[in-house]
């Protein structure tokens, strides 16, 4: 049974004010209500005033998925009623969008390039928010800070073969948004999706409300269960919008097709069409995400891996570039693979961690002044005082200071003889073949330097101890 | 010169909805002049209710930009003036605080939707106000009442502040005794504001002149035929013929699209009102509503409440000309009407610089002679033509009169040509002595 999925998506634009007002953006840490004026109020006789910033970033996002900007576009009216839209309606675009007709090169599920094709890009403004007062409330508040927030609505050719296409689909779409300087996926309720779920041959269900990414291949795996299970069990799918409920992670029926809104869509009278193709030939574009994945392999002659992990965030590649001239091999792996993972689990940013001290630390690696393992602990150390909001000491410092400079091994003899004669068994598990005792005891040693010793070394040590009968 | 104007003016017309008893006023070219305000342009800390009960007891906290055009040059906001519910009538008597009179004949209405500015400035309560005209609200209580009043060019009056009925049609303009003043309070009022995109920066600054000479009228045999009483008619041929006396000389025109303009007008003033007053929803200002009630059933019951007939109605045309299956149907059948009639006027306008005819079908009607919507929306057939196409339009008082009651001449120009409409009628003002 084939899955046939379709995207829309919605984006908040990051420009400094709101799209047909001059309030501020920047209002995640303020109070509700306080980012608002008579515009994004929607109090009577106010008008809306285009932001050229939106509009730019549209046209950025349309040359990047090589799409056609239509030549005249316009903005209109999609009508409905609901408390947090001031105006009654939502100012929107129609039946003539910003751009048509673009693509997005991603993997499909067997590693193979793929093409998901974007039927269209339009901009439009965000409503507020109610806010659903706890305990069994009788009433609900609404903020409209977030109201006339700039989207962008990017919606997808019904491309998509499975939920895990879909989530690579948005990760690379984030990817080319975050390289536009357009979108900052950090921001809560940045991107909102709407999906088209269908079995090959069924009718066609709308997924409304998923408002993260990790949600998206939830509700789509759900989706998909759902009407293949109703499938195979000889039901038919009824089509219908359904709402995502993330904490469940289930998805609800919400209307059926007959009971579909009218939102009686007109052209806006206050806003002028909009021709804007003539400036598409003037933006300049950044190197994008796969330019930048093919130029870090041949430059740095790193892994399609670790390529494709450091490209995909382009803090990320930025950081990574300013750290590679130390060692571009060794630098890639301890940026994909160990940095990275330290981040997430600080819920840091790479931006958060300063990149001279990890050079710093690179060099400390490659000179042979530490062990992989004490540089794993001075890195953790540094992400921990940066995290403390603190300055992050040089890494040369934190080993001086704790006198972790990698040791001769002749130095540690002592504590390996000391490891091999506490832990008789391990030995004798050795000599009667165990390779895992061995492993064992270098543990032991480690432990007892502090990582200060190569394990490697150290293994040959230990083995040859044991075999020398020293003990 | 700075001060504050005294206001407390007889109002037996009901003209006003709010007068403010003392209106402060500053330097300038109109500094201390005492100006009415109708009551849909937004006026800071001055209760502003589109004549509506569902706005009672909003002020809004800002100025429209024709408002703050006034401020600036030192006009006394002296009060709002009475109109009919959101500009939704051609009588002044759907507004919800009672009807405005005429001064010419109390038992008569001054016409709408600016009844209450037509009304002040004819009783002489004040010697100018700002009226809106979306299908001919300043041209039509002006005719009744015996004033002069001008729609400008869509575009050239910012509609920042101005509630909105039918946005693509409405313009802000000028009401007073003669064209002189018209031409005063234009050159203040029409100054560019960035804040609506609809407007084109082409600021009125023009002395009228009676110099017409050479001027080709162009007469629609349209503006004089069926449904034009025949001594309304006759009174606006007079008219024109003083111009002719004047310089210039008349040529026939026509404008066929004329079939479609009502038709045409009433589909996009009802659709785009009833988007437009969709945010009338009791939440964020006017009567609050119940919110202990779910909200679609408080939206509900609050604008069956507080919204008049009239205005149901509208919203209720409107939503459904732009409904699904029917929008195709009459709102797109509509956008085709518009733009043949566009068309037509600038066809006319080859041969013609200015187009005369009537501004209203008949003398004022009697207070309640008119219950019936569609007589009603009949006679504003010769006012909406100029709203669809966007031209300039004022109607200027005719030296005759039928039955003692005044007749509009209407006049109407080329987009952008507002100089040339204020100065023929300025010319026929000079003509006949008035």
């Amino acid at each position: 049974m084939k899955t046939i999925i379709g995207l829309e998506v919605h984006v908040q634009l990051s420009t400094a004010t709101k799209l047909f007002c001059s309030c501020s953006t920047d209002y995640q840490n303020d109070e509700p209500n306080t980012h608002c004026c008579p515009i994004c109020l929607g109090l009577p006789g106010a008008l809306p005033r285009l932001n050229r910033k939106a509009v730019e970033h549209g046209l950025k996002v349309a040359k990047a998925l090589k799409m056609n900007v239509l030549e005249e576009s316009e903005f209109a009216r999609k009508n409905y009623f609901y408390p947090d839209l001031p105006k009654g309606y939502q100012i929107t675009q129609y039946d003539r969008p910003l751009a048509v007709a673009g693509t997005v090169e991603i993997e499909d599920d067997e590693g193979h390039e793929k093409i998901v094709r974007i039927t269209r890009i339009h901009l439009e403004e965000d409503p507020g928010r109610l806010i659903h007062v706890a305990g069994g409330s009788s009433y609900s508040l609404v903020d409209y800070n977030r109201s006339g927030i700039p989207l962008l609505e990017i919606v997808t050719e019904p491309d998509l073969r499975s939920p895990q296409e879909a989530r690579r689909f948005l990760n690379r779409l984030r990817s080319i948004l975050e390289y536009l300087e357009v979108f900052d996926g950090d921001r809560e309720g940045a991107l909102r999706v709407d999906a088209n779920i269908s079995i090959e041959g069924s009718e066609r269900v709308e997924v409304k409300n998923i408002s993260s990414y990790r949600g998206v291949e939830k509700a789509l795996t759900f989706e998909v269960t759902r009407q293949k299970n109703l499938l195979r069990r000889g039901q038919s799918v009824t089509r219908e919008t359904r709402h995502f409920m993330e904490a469940r992670g289930i998805t609800t029926s919400a209307r059926s097709k007959e009971e579909e809104q009218d939102y009686r869509y007109f052209t806006e009278p206050d806003l002028r069409p909009l021709r804007v193709a003539g400036m598409v030939a003037g933006i300049d574009l950044p190197e994008l995400p796969t330019a930048r994945k093919e130029r870090f392999m041949a430059q740095y002659g790193i892994s399609l891996n670790h390529a494709r992990t450091l490209t995909g965030d382009p803090r990320l590649a930025d950081f990574y570039e300013e750290v590679a001239y130390v060692d571009p091999f060794l630098a890639a792996t301890w940026v994909a693979d160990t940095l990275l993972g330290e981040l997430n689990y600080r819920g840091m940013r790479i931006t958060d961690f300063p990149a001279n001290r990890f050079v710093e630390l690179l060099a400390l690696i490659r000179s042979g002044t530490i062990t992989e393992t004490v540089a794993v602990q001075v890195l953790r150390e540094m992400l921990d005082t940066c995290a403390a909001g603190r300055p992050c000491e040089p890494p040369a410092m934190i080993v001086k200071r704790e006198g972790l400079v990698r040791g001769e091994s002749e130095e540690f003899a002592e504590i390996v003889r000391d490891v091999i004669a506490a832990n008789p068994q391990a030995v004798a598990d050795y000599r009667a073949g165990k390779k895992g005792a061995l492993n064992f005891l270098v543990g032991q040693v480690m432990k007892e330097t502090r990582g200060r010793a190569d394990p490697r070394e150290l293994g040959r040590i230990v083995a040859e101890y044991i075999d020398r009968g020293e003990v | 010169m700075a001060g504050t104007l005294e206001f407390s003016p007889d109002d037996r017309y009901n003209a006003f909805i709010t007068t403010c008893k003392e209106a402060p006023f500053s330097d300038g070219v109109l500094a201390g002049t005492p100006i009415a305000v109708k009551d849909n342009i937004s006026t800071a800390g001055i209760e502003t209710t589109c004549g509506s009960r569902i706005l009672e007891g909003y002020v809004p906290p800002y100025d429209a930009h024709v408002v703050e055009l006034l401020r600036r040059e030192g006009a006394a906001i002296v009060g709002k003036t009475n109109m009919d519910e959101f500009g939704m009538g051609t009588t002044t008597e759907t507004s919800a605080f009672g009807p405005t009179t005429n001064p010419i004949d109390t038992s008569r209405v001054p016409g709408g939707s600016s009844g209450g500015s037509a009304a002040a400035v004819a009783a002489g309560l004040v010697p100018m106000a700002l009226g809106t005209d979306t299908g001919g609200s300043i041209r039509c209580p002006a005719a009744f009442c015996g004033i002069v009043g001008f729609k400008p060019t869509y575009g050239r009056v910012s509609r920042y502040g101005l509630i909105a009925y039918a946005n693509s049609l409405e313009q802000i303009g000028p009401m007073a005794r003669n064209v002189e003043e018209i031409s005063r309070l234009l050159s203040v009022i029409a100054r560019y504001d960035p804040r609506d995109s609809t407007m084109i920066d082409r600021p009125y600054k023009h002395q009228p002149s009676v110099d017409i000479e050479g001027l080709r009228i162009g007469v629609p045999e349209e503006y004089f035929g069926e449904g034009v009483d025949a001594r309304v008619a006759e009174t606006v041929r007079d008219a024109i013929s003083v111009l002719e006396e004047m310089g210039a000389r008349t040529v026939q025109v026509s404008i066929p699209g004329m079939r479609y303009a009502l038709a045409a007008y009433y589909v996009i003033c009802t659709g785009e009102a009833s988007s437009n007053l969709a945010r009338f929803d009791g939440l964020r200002y006017g009567p609050a509503v119940d919110t202990r009630k779910p909200w679609h059933e408080a939206y509900r019951e609050i604008r069956q409440e507080k919204f008049g007939a009239e205005v149901r109605r509208r919203i209720m045309l409107g939503t459904f000309a732009l409904s699904a299956g029917y929008a195709g149907r009459y709102y797109a059948k509509a956008q085709i009407a518009r733009r043949n009639i566009k068309e037509d006027f600038e066809r006319a306008f080859r041969s013609a610089d200015i187009i005369a005819g009537p501004t209203m079908p008949t003398v004022a009607f009697r207070l309640g002679e008119k219950t019936d919507p569609l007589s009603l929306y009949l006679s504003d057939i010769l006012t909406v033509p100029a709203n669809l196409a966007g031209i300039p339009a004022i109607s200027v008082p005719c030296a005759g009169s039928v039955d003692g009651l005044p007749v509009g001449l209407q006049l109407m120009g080329r987009r952008f040509e507002d100089e040339r409409v204020i100065d023929a009628a300025y010319a026929y003002e000079q003509g006949v002595g008035r």
